[in-house]
């Protein structure tokens, strides 16, 4: 075989590999969705989860990852932002600077059932909040909080230097010209990164399972004292969220009906994640568009 | 410099100040957290050594009998059938995905950069988007049925956790692989078409030598995504705490080990303390893996 045929069969072999990935999330989307399909209906969305008996509903775990989601981002987008403002806007160059670095770096690649046992440990038996919303929160912002951070660096770190220049020749303050100037141009990216970081943590469970918990107290949409343990909005009640009951049903549930409930589940759960991807997308797209008066 | 303008003490120079600590304290807050979590887990990791007395030889042991009173031999806490476990699924995963990895990033920065960028790139960032519960549940939905039917043995086994494992870590290659390959300096390519090289014999023998660190840096990355992940693995391994003997074998990780008895443990004993033992394990191979990244990162700039 000369170098020519050679090069004709690698080339063959390369589009073999490319078309193999693409099929790859075609099929496993479509697996999903045709399954799904037959699973979802109004009852199964709203009603509560079965332990025994057949005909168990989602309801309750989808409000649950929203508003875990919800209370985990408010604590990681400023914590987030406001790390990122330091490294792109104030950090120098030196061991500090490193130290923070390596810490992102470290955080960034710990395995998630890790941070769930550090969790564990300090947010639910240390700090008493036992399994509750907010020790699964504060174990999701420990796992998102380095690539909010690092998002925000990146972002910033593309607005043109000449907009921090000509704002501080006008007088302004540095915190004056990130918060005036710097911060709004970055706008889109953030936005974007923020939303794609809220679907990675819409799909975590590990994490959750000793934070957050694996139950659900049956909740009272109608309760209208805050702390009490039937609220939704209770933080300090357990709360099973949907990517959790994927797991628990298809790896220890006593239902009937495992299929219908796993297939539904992972239905909504991948539509809610490619519904926050391909937001972010439309998203940015637009703002970029608004922002640069396009 | 913040110091010297808050002096004056006007309303901006006090913002200034407030806004920088505020950003210094959350930027502290990154180290602060990494250090409690190495402290505390291998605060509580260590204590089965000082709390339970076992020896080392114990614990890295093939040897798994918790529960046994020390009449009948216990109780031994041998975390090795776990390690291995874990080593064997995410080291075969990490070889069975690097070639296809590393061929569709070949694949977006040279033989079609316009289908990589408009349909590849979105793909595997999707791919790359899908929950791990939800990659276990396709595992154990058709994948071990499909096994169970057609090679024999339940299905729950070594192949189903590598092949899943496999298509998980699939994006994290894909995209760091793809990252050094565009790095790389456009003379050399051009430098190896003028010398008269096909395509194919430009992309093996110049461009995946010079991406070497990088693309080296993407299968460690992977392997460790593998190594950490938890419930994906769980649910298509069958959980056996044996050695496996051949790819159909049910098997046992660290992580699945952790997830499956820390919820049913007692606090404090000797079992649940082997478990954050585990835990630490998974910590220590987390930093190692850390460390060889910075190397191939080092070296990558450096040449």
């Amino acid at each position: 075989m000369n170098a020519h045929a050679k090069n004709r069969l690698a080339t063959h072999v390369f589009w073999l590999g490319a078309g193999f990935v693409v099929a790859l999330l075609a099929a496993l989307v479509t697996y999903i969705i045709v399954h799904g399909w037959q699973a979802i209906d109004i009852a199964f969305l709203l009603k509560e989860p079965e332990t025994m008996r057949a005909g168990g509903g989602i309801g309750p775990n989808i409000f649950n990852s929203f508003y875990l989601l919800f209370l985990s981002m408010a604590l990681t987008v400023p914590i987030g932002l406001l790390g990122g403002i330091y490294l792109a806007e104030y950090a120098r160059q030196n061991t500090f600077t490193n130290l923070i670095r390596l810490s992102i770096e470290t955080l960034t690649s710990l395995p998630s059932i890790v941070v769930g046992l550090f969790g564990l440990l300090v947010f639910v038996s240390m700090f008493g909040l036992g399994y509750s919303l907010t020790a699964g929160a504060l174990a999701l912002t420990v796992i998102n909080l380095p690539l909010m951070v690092r998002v925000t660096e990146e972002t910033l770190r593309t607005v043109p230097g000449d907009l921090r220049e000509a704002s501080l020749s006008l007088g302004a303050t540095r915190w004056q010209t990130i918060c005036r100037v710097v911060l709004p141009s970055a706008v889109p990216g953030l936005v974007t990164g923020i939303i794609i970081s809220a679907g990675r943590v819409f799909g975590e469970a590990a994490a959750l399972l000793f934070t957050a918990g694996m139950t659900t107290p049956r909740l009272d949409f109608g309760q209208t004292d805050f702390f009490h343990p039937t609220s939704p909005w209770n933080p300090f009640r357990p709360g099973e969220t949907l990517a959790v009951h994927i797991w628990k049903v298809n790896s220890e549930a006593l239902i009937p009906d495992i299929r219908r409930v796993a297939d539904g589940s992972a239905a909504v759960l991948i539509l809610v994640v490619l519904g926050f991807n391909l937001f972010a997308r439309w998203l940015a797209r637009r703002l970029v568009r608004r922002l640069s008066g396009g | 410099m913040p110091r010297r303008i808050a002096l004056r003490l006007n309303r901006n120079a006090r913002r200034e100040l407030v806004g920088f600590s505020l950003a210094f304290l959350c930027a502290s807050l990154v180290i602060i957290l990494t250090l409690a979590i190495t402290v505390f887990i291998g605060w509580k990791g260590f204590s089965v050594f000082w709390v339970h007395d076992v020896s080392p030889a114990n614990v890295f042991s093939l040897n798994w009998w918790p529960d046994r009173p020390a009449e009948q031999g216990g109780p031994q806490v041998g975390i090795l059938t776990f390690l291995v476990g874990s080593i064997l699924t995410s080291v075969l995963a990490a070889l069975l995905s690097a070639p296809l990895g590393i061929t569709v990033a070949v694949f977006m920065t040279e033989i079609s950069p316009f289908l990589g960028q408009r349909l590849l790139q979105p793909v595997i960032e999707l791919l790359a988007g899908v929950p791990s519960v939800v990659y276990g549940y396709i595992g154990l939905s058709v994948l071990v049925p499909f096994i169970r039917e057609n090679l024999g043995g339940t299905g729950f086994s070594l192949l189903a956790g590598v092949l899943v494992l496999a298509v998980m870590i699939l994006p994290t290659i894909a995209s760091v692989s793809t990252d050094a390959l565009r790095a790389l300096p456009g003379t050399l390519k051009e430098a190896a078409y003028a010398l008269g090289s096909t395509r194919w014999q430009t992309i093996r023998l110049v461009l995946i030598p010079a991406a070497r660190a990088g693309l080296l840096t993407a299968v460690v990355l992977a392997l460790a995504r593998a190594f950490g992940e938890a419930l994906a693995v769980q649910m298509v391994i069958g959980n056996k705490r044996e050695i496996p003997h051949s790819i159909l074998d049910p098997l046992i990780t660290l992580t699945s080990g952790i997830t499956m008895d820390m919820g049913y443990t007692v606090q404090g004993s000797l079992w649940n303390d082997t478990l954050w033992f585990m835990g630490t394990v998974l910590l220590a191979v987390s930093f190692f893996f850390i460390f060889v990244i910075r190397v191939l990162v080092n070296k990558g700039v450096a040449r």
